[in-house]
């Protein structure tokens, strides 16, 4: 990692997901120096994980790429993968900040040619497609990561494999002597933008998600659509590998819930609606979705959308929060039950799988902030005076979507530009 | 004029708000945002004539006759499963029974709904010695639908009475008036007094 030079006039922006990126390149294309730091192997976050963006149906990747290449021709950016916050002091203006940084074991001279991942031969669950493909111990996250290198699981460190990777490297590029470090920074602003998980399905426990193999939630379903991804592009069901025509979609599972997440998580409706079309698309005519709802969330011209859903003759809405999942144990497939409230019809329904639309979790470090940070019920980050410099972006301040993660970003991006314009007044 | 026609005359046309009123944790009711997991929830449901959120809404439509004299809320068991569940957090099981408390206060519980029979059995049963006689409240159990039933469903029944009497479960010398508290006279004052206090506190006169 090359010298870190930051001053009071500097931006840290933390997560390098949507709305980091975003923050982090406005600030940066204004002439701003700009540090942003990614806790993970690789910059690109929760939407270089998706299949489709709606309401347009266009591919992440695309977005990604723009990104990137402004990420990479900007002088004014410095990106910091496998760095998390330790410790922040200070004022608005002046802050002190302690970036910790794991080893990722492969230096600069890496030129992402793969030898290692095919010398080694240990495999762990694959974080980015949550757990439902394997990777290898030495591995590139995903095949646009940036920064454009490969990692070293630390689990491999000091066994057979880690001797393996270095020695299949032709570019002496494997330095499995590289330890933790720290860096002290001095920066004016703060743009904290760790966005989201999505929340722990196997807490709704009606739903049996640790139980049933068939009922996923939608982060994994979009993975399933990847070309690249565990199925190659196929929706098929996890017990069994059988392609899933008949899908169920259950909205609210998590949001809107006191038991759960209190807030409603804004993102599940469209994203439900648009994966009835990846049904369409993979299977035609051939399909059956159906999307059991408390009501459906389509504001403005997103409405077409829904509209456009509706009129599908293959997909059906019931308006009912299920209560209940079992699974019929001789064809797997999990069994709904519940009580439709248009016309209050009690119903048994088998699907083949089922996708829970899952909430939206604020994404907080595991040790709490880094400094005292004014936050909501929900646990999102206020706009708060209290909170000086320190400017939440996406999804760190609300449930959003794409769209308006990129327009808080933006927001909170001028509101950290605001304030390093002023240390530079007063400094002359 | 009744105490249902006082309380028709003077909420006329709000059933929400007599029920905000008067029924026990009444005032949730306007909370529901009728998503059905309660009655989905409901290991009795299937047997009810109108599941709890079906209640709710009926309320809202000042459904008032229907909903009050309706048997579904003395079908509720207090499993508590719509509690658990509801994302809301209405208390749902205590809103049910609210309901029949209610009803019953106003005359138009169903007569001849069974855990309304066996409630007010049990109650009478209970309320003269302080202590629940067994023998009695089974036998008045046996009897509650006429007298032949009854006798069908003694004789049915016998072996088991037979075998409680021999492992001495059960003693025939209850039929006579049975063990009480220590002073069921008292027991009675005090019923009758907090009787009293209730009727002021719902504005129930000369009852």
């Amino acid at each position: 990692m090359s010298e870190v030079i930051a001053t009071n006039q500097t931006i840290l922006v933390v997560g390098g997901g949507i709305s980091g990126m975003t923050a982090a390149l406005e600030a940066a294309e204004c002439g701003k120096q700009v540090i942003l730091v990614e806790k993970n192997p690789s910059i690109g976050g929760r939407v270089s994980q998706l299949y489709k963006y709606f309401p347009k149906l266009c591919h992440p990747k695309c977005g990604l790429e723009i990104n990137l290449r402004r990420i990479k021709t900007n002088r004014n950016l410095h990106v910091m993968a496998m760095t998390e916050v330790n410790k922040i002091e200070g004022e608005a203006g002046n802050y002190s900040v302690t970036l910790h940084t794991r080893p990722r074991y492969v230096n600069e001279n890496c030129t992402a040619c793969g030898a290692c991942g095919e010398a080694v031969e240990t495999e762990f669950d694959d974080e980015y497609n949550y757990g439902l493909g394997k990777r290898k111990g030495a591995y590139r996250p995903f095949n646009q990561s940036y920064p454009e290198r490969y990692v070293l699981d630390p689990a491999i460190i000091g066994t057979a494999d880690a001797d393996k990777a270095k020695a299949a490297c032709n570019y002496e590029a494997i330095d499995l002597d590289m330890g933790d470090s720290e860096t002290t920074i001095t920066v004016g602003a703060i743009i904290w933008a760790t966005g989201w998980k999505p929340y722990d399905a196997g807490k709704i426990q009606p739903y049996g998600y640790d139980r049933y193999k068939n009922v996923i939630t939608s982060v994994e379903f979009e993975r399933m659509l990847d070309p690249h991804g565990p199925t190659g592009g196929k929706i098929l069901r996890p017990s069994d590998g059988k392609e899933a025509k008949d899908v169920a979609f259950i909205q609210c599972a998590g949001s809107r819930d006191l038991n759960h997440l209190k807030h409603c998580s804004r993102i599940c409706c469209m994203a439900s609606l648009k994966q009835t079309t990846y049904l369409r698309e993979q299977y035609g005519d051939d399909t059956k979705g159906t999307v059991y709802y408390i009501d459906i969330r389509a504001i403005d011209r997103i409405d077409d959308f829904y509209q456009n859903v509706k009129n599908d003759a293959n997909i059906t809405f019931t308006k009912s929060k299920v209560a209940s999942i079992t699974e019929d144990r001789e064809t797997g497939n999990p069994v709904l039950h519940g009580v439709d409230t248009e016309g209050y019809d009690r119903y048994s329904n088998p699907h083949e799988l089922v996708v829970l639309a899952i909430g939206m979790e604020p994404s907080v470090p595991a040790d709490g902030f880094p400094m005292p940070v004014v936050l909501n019920e929900e646990g999102f980050v206020e706009l708060d005076e209290a909170n000086g410099a320190f400017f939440a972006a996406g999804c760190s301040a609300d449930a959003l979507d794409v769209n308006r993660a990129v327009q808080s970003a933006t927001a909170s991006a001028l509101r950290a530009i605001q304030v390093v314009n002023r240390v530079a007044g007063a400094e002359g | 004029m009744s105490y249902n026609n006082e309380m028709i005359e003077k909420y006329r046309g709000n059933f929400l708000k007599e029920v905000t009123d008067n029924v026990e944790e009444g005032d949730w009711v306007k909370m529901c945002m009728q998503c059905g997991v309660c009655s989905g929830s409901c290991p009795l449901g299937p047997h009810w004539e109108h599941p709890p959120q079906e209640i709710f809404m009926m309320i809202r439509a000042n459904k008032r006759e229907e909903v009050l004299e309706s048997t579904s809320m003395w079908m509720c068991t207090s499993c508590y499963n719509c509690i658990a569940r509801c994302p809301r957090g209405l208390p749902i099981t205590h809103i049910m029974h609210g309901l029949a408390t209610y009803s019953r206060r106003l005359g138009l519980a169903p007569q001849q709904q069974p855990t309304a029979k066996f409630a007010q059995l049990f109650w009478n049963n209970l309320a003269k010695t302080g202590r629940v006689n067994e023998l009695k409240l089974g036998l008045s159990l046996y009897f509650m639908n006429g007298f032949a039933e009854g006798v069908k469903t003694a004789l049915k029944m016998k072996n088991i009475g037979l075998n409680m009497l021999k492992t001495k479960r059960m003693t025939p010398m209850e039929m006579l008036g049975g063990h009480g508290c220590k002073d069921a006279k008292g027991l009675q004052a005090i019923l009758k007094k907090a009787e009293e206090l209730e009727n002021v506190r719902i504005g129930k006169s000369g009852a």
